[in-house]
């Protein structure tokens, strides 16, 4: 297995972009990627898109944007595992060149999503849960990250002021970031007294529908040297599964997958959580987040709650979390989540970041979860 | 012996009064309550059909019949409400109960009286030996048009019935149906509510064809209502059954029993049917008990039965009529009402 | 939406709650399976699932998936039955203000949705207060 680097990285705004169609959103952030990178020739391409098919009726994905990238006769392939499917592109990527099968990977990650009313786009945003045993009940994904709120708040007191502050600190980590969709901050009033979804759940605890891609370019370590590039690693790579179905778990408040994805790639990278001094984690609701750095490790089960409020994932805490300003500030166009995460890391921990920037940022984590946490891909990058 | 081996009920939880109708259409109330005897009705959620209903009183009638219902081989639905014309309520129910496949099953249609007919086909088919037991339920969610008078009754509810030769609560014993064609009430293909003939409703139809099977049924049986201890009959309003009463000759406390309609509604299909089970509740062993139902078009189905010792063992194995209708309920404003009726005219898709 | 073999498909387990259950390890499967997620045995004997149970964890939908516009606010929850097996449904007949955690309730059999005006009609399993 050879070392992989991130030689490149594409991102532009997201947001409704109702003058670009999918394929535009994603050929021009591709095309950011190839010039960071200062590559023209890739030797193969994955891409990670949630829902194309439901959104915009497009399937076959590979082929049309390897196509309108110009790369003729390009091995291309989508990659789906719900909100994870960037997250996972990220990983056959990173096997591809970790195995020596290939040198120069593109890893993308698109999402259309505002072509659908927003109904529709809950029906869609739906099919990552179990359609027979749970869509089959009218249960949404706000609902669904409701139903693990509730749980979660009786049993270990979590409140919604704790939930609120996740909202709120991505929002002031995300008001810095000029591609977000929403770059500014919001106070804890406004998301306490904004419309139930689902409830718990308000508007302002679930992110977004979003327009938008991210992409990154993978090369062996040898590649990124002579081609002058800082060099970012990708050091551990996990990926683990779990029941779909909510009700099928055994402990509806704890990410079995985002822990097993973690062990893996963090023994991969041969490091421990505590050596890791940034994190992008899916916050695609409020209380996700709070699972997740349970799962992680960050903090005991039953204390993430605490710990938000505490302060501790703030940027200057002692394990920031989701400076890039997470799902709920930078917008989650699903497929692209994952590799926008990465895409965050790479910049942080170049010192890119500008005044979203970690101080000593040397090794970054990425965790991007698909649906209630059926599926979960963890990567552990540093910088050399 | 053939007989009722088991019986069920089911009344939605949701309710409307007289006055909240009336309210709206600027309509007298007290003419209402104090004319037909009618206080409030039932109103079915937007989640329950005729189908829902005719299934949980169905589980119940196996609850109380204390039989696997794979030896059920007839399943029979009336009801005005059926949610399809062309797809069967029966084969939903007869699967919902586990029936399928050894079963026969049809729907059946005869205004308020679909219901008795279904009970009527169902311990015929047992009477001649061709199945083990039989299941006749009346279900309905019917509809009055907005601001007619109908809409202060139109409520929703069913009732169903095993029949069987063993483990029997209620021995039959004599049927009588009473048949004209009387165009009282009646609803086109296409229409969306029924129309009536108003007063014509009355003497020519319902009390005609009541009394008609009444006076028919207690001749073949050779039976006088004092030998009778309790009667149920159709109940449109409060006020027709009371008047049914007196003209074959009972005396009010037979009906109080079986007379739900003045808090219930009329449940159509369901209405006679209710009072059965609702009697059926309270009856003793040794009683006798007379229902007489009404469909406009017009006809009665009658039967006449004989209450068993059994009856006291099942009785307490399934909710109670008069439980579910004195018990939780949510009243309904006539906004919500019509939102569940969907008589709200909303945008196309 | 289901397409009508979709949903005809399910219809053991939709009306009748038709479950497995695994000879070797005894843990019920909602819905059936070919292979036992924790032991790996193939061999089951059909149960029906326990008809009442308890509220786990519940919540109000008051922004629909489009089938389900029309019943919108509605509540959702995860239900333990007595038997140990849990289930997603939606809990009806039950003003919010009632619904919480440790709530008893029983099956009920319920419409789901429709499909439109001209559509197959789809049942299935609701909760109502026990």
């Amino acid at each position: 297995m050879r070392d992989v680097a991130i030689i490149g990285v594409g991102m532009a705004k997201w947001g409704e972009l109702w003058e670009k169609s999918l394929r535009q959103i994603f050929v021009e952030t591709a095309l950011n990627a190839l010039d960071d990178a200062g590559v023209d020739r890739l030797d193969a391409m994955y891409v990670g898109s949630m829902s194309s098919g439901l959104f915009v009726g497009q399937e076959h994905l590979g082929s049309l944007l390897a196509d309108y990238l110009g790369q003729k006769a390009l091995p291309a392939a989508r990659v789906e595992s719900a909100c994870a499917s960037g997250g996972l592109a990220l990983r056959l990527g990173f096997i591809d060149v970790a195995s020596g099968m290939n040198d120069v990977v593109m890893v993308a990650g698109v999402e259309k999503m505002t072509d659908l009313n927003p109904n529709e786009a809950t029906y869609a945003l739906g099919t990552a849960a179990d359609q027979e045993y749970e869509g089959y009940h009218g249960i949404t994904f706000p609902g669904l990250y409701a139903l693990i709120a509730r749980a979660h708040m009786e049993r270990y007191g979590t409140t919604r002021k704790q939930l609120a502050m996740v909202a709120v600190k991505n929002h002031e980590n995300g008001a810095l970031n000029p591609l977000a969709q929403f770059p500014f901050k919001i106070s804890l009033e406004a998301v306490l007294n904004s419309p139930l979804v689902a409830d718990p759940l308000r508007v302002l605890d679930c992110s977004p529908i979003t327009d938008g891609a991210a992409a990154v370019i993978l090369a062996p370590v040898e590649l990124a040297k002579k081609l002058q590039k800082p060099v970012v690693k990708i050091i551990g790579s996990g990926h683990a599964t779990d029941s779909i179905a909510l009700a099928q778990r055994k402990d509806i408040t704890w990410l079995e997958s985002t822990y097993q994805a973690a062990k893996k790639a963090l023994a991969m990278a041969g490091k421990k959580i505590e050596d890791v001094n940034l994190f992008e984690v899916h916050d695609c609701f409020t209380i996700a987040e709070i699972c997740v750095i349970e799962a992680l490790g960050l903090v005991e089960k039953g204390k993430g709650g605490q710990a938000v409020e505490a302060g501790l994932t703030r940027v200057d805490g002692r394990f920031p979390v989701n400076p890039s300003g997470g799902l709920k500030a930078k917008g989650h166009p699903v497929g692209a989540t994952g590799v926008a995460q990465a895409v965050e890391i790479v910049k942080q921990l170049r010192g890119e970041a500008g005044p979203r920037q970690v101080k000593g940022a040397r090794i970054g984590l990425t965790q991007n979860m698909g649906g209630t946490g059926g599926s979960s891909v963890v990567h552990v990058l540093a910088a050399e | 012996m053939v007989g009722i081996v088991g019986y069920g009920a089911y009344i939605p939880c949701y309710r409307i009064r007289v006055e909240e109708i009336a309210g709206v259409w600027g309509a007298d109330a007290e003419s209402y309550k104090k004319g037909l005897l009618l206080e409030e009705k039932s109103v079915p959620a937007p989640d329950q059909d005729t189908i829902t209903m005719a299934v949980e009183a169905s589980r119940r009638a196996i609850k109380r019949a204390g039989i696997n219902p794979q030896e059920i081989g007839a399943v029979y639905v009336g009801s005005e409400s059926h949610p399809y014309a062309v797809k069967p309520s029966g084969t939903v129910l007869a699967e919902a109960i586990g029936a399928c496949p050894d079963v026969h099953t049809a729907d059946l249609e005869f205004a308020c009286k679909a219901g008795t007919e279904g009970m009527y086909l169902a311990l015929s088919q047992v009477k001649a030996g061709d199945i083990k037991y039989g299941l006749g339920v009346g279900a309905d969610t019917s509809q009055g048009a907005p601001g007619d008078a109908l809409e202060y009754s139109t409520a929703a509810g069913a009732a169903a019935f095993i029949f069987g030769r063993q483990k029997i609560i209620a021995e039959v014993l004599e049927t009588y149906s009473f048949t004209t064609d009387t165009p009282d009430f009646w609803r086109r293909e296409y229409q969306y509510y029924p129309r009536h003939g108003g007063r014509f409703t009355g003497d020519p139809a319902y009390f005609k064809h009541i009394v008609g099977a009444g006076k028919g049924i207690m001749a073949k049986a050779k039976i006088k209502p004092e030998d009778i201890t309790y009667v149920i009959f159709h109940q449109p309003n409060g006020k027709f059954p009371l008047r049914a009463g007196e003209l074959l000759g009972f005396q009010k406390k037979q009906l109080e029993p079986g007379l739900l309609v003045n808090r219930l509604g009329n449940t159509y299909s369901g209405s006679s049917p209710l009072g059965l089970t609702a009697t059926l509740d309270i009856a003793k062993p040794g009683d006798v008990v007379l229902i007489v139902s009404f469909g406009s078009g017009a006809g009665s189905d009658a039967f006449l039965f004989r209450i068993t010792e059994r009856i006291d063992e099942v009785r307490d194995l399934a909710p109670k009529t008069r439980d579910m209708l004195n018990g939780r309920r949510f009243y309904l404003n006539y906004g919500s009402y019509a939102k569940f009726r969907k008589k709200i005219r909303k945008a196309e898709k | 939406m289901p397409t009508p073999a979709r949903y005809w498909r399910e219809i053991p387990q939709r009306y009748r709650l038709e479950a497995a259950k695994c000879r070797r390890c005894g843990l019920i499967l909602f819905p059936p399976r070919l292979i036992c997620p924790e032991c790996q045995s193939r061999e089951f004997e059909g149960v029906k699932l326990a008809e009442e149970g308890k509220v786990i964890t519940y919540t109000i939908i008051r922004v629909p998936p489009h089938q389900f516009e029309d019943q919108a606010p509605y509540a959702v929850g995860i239900v333990e039955l007595d038997d140990g097996v849990k289930l997603m449904g939606q809990i009806v007949d039950c003003p919010f203000e009632e619904l919480k955690t440790g709530l008893r309730v029983r099956i009920e059999f319920r419409k789901m949705m429709e499909e439109g005006e001209a559509g197959v009609i789809y049942y299935g399993y609701k909760f109502v207060p026990a």
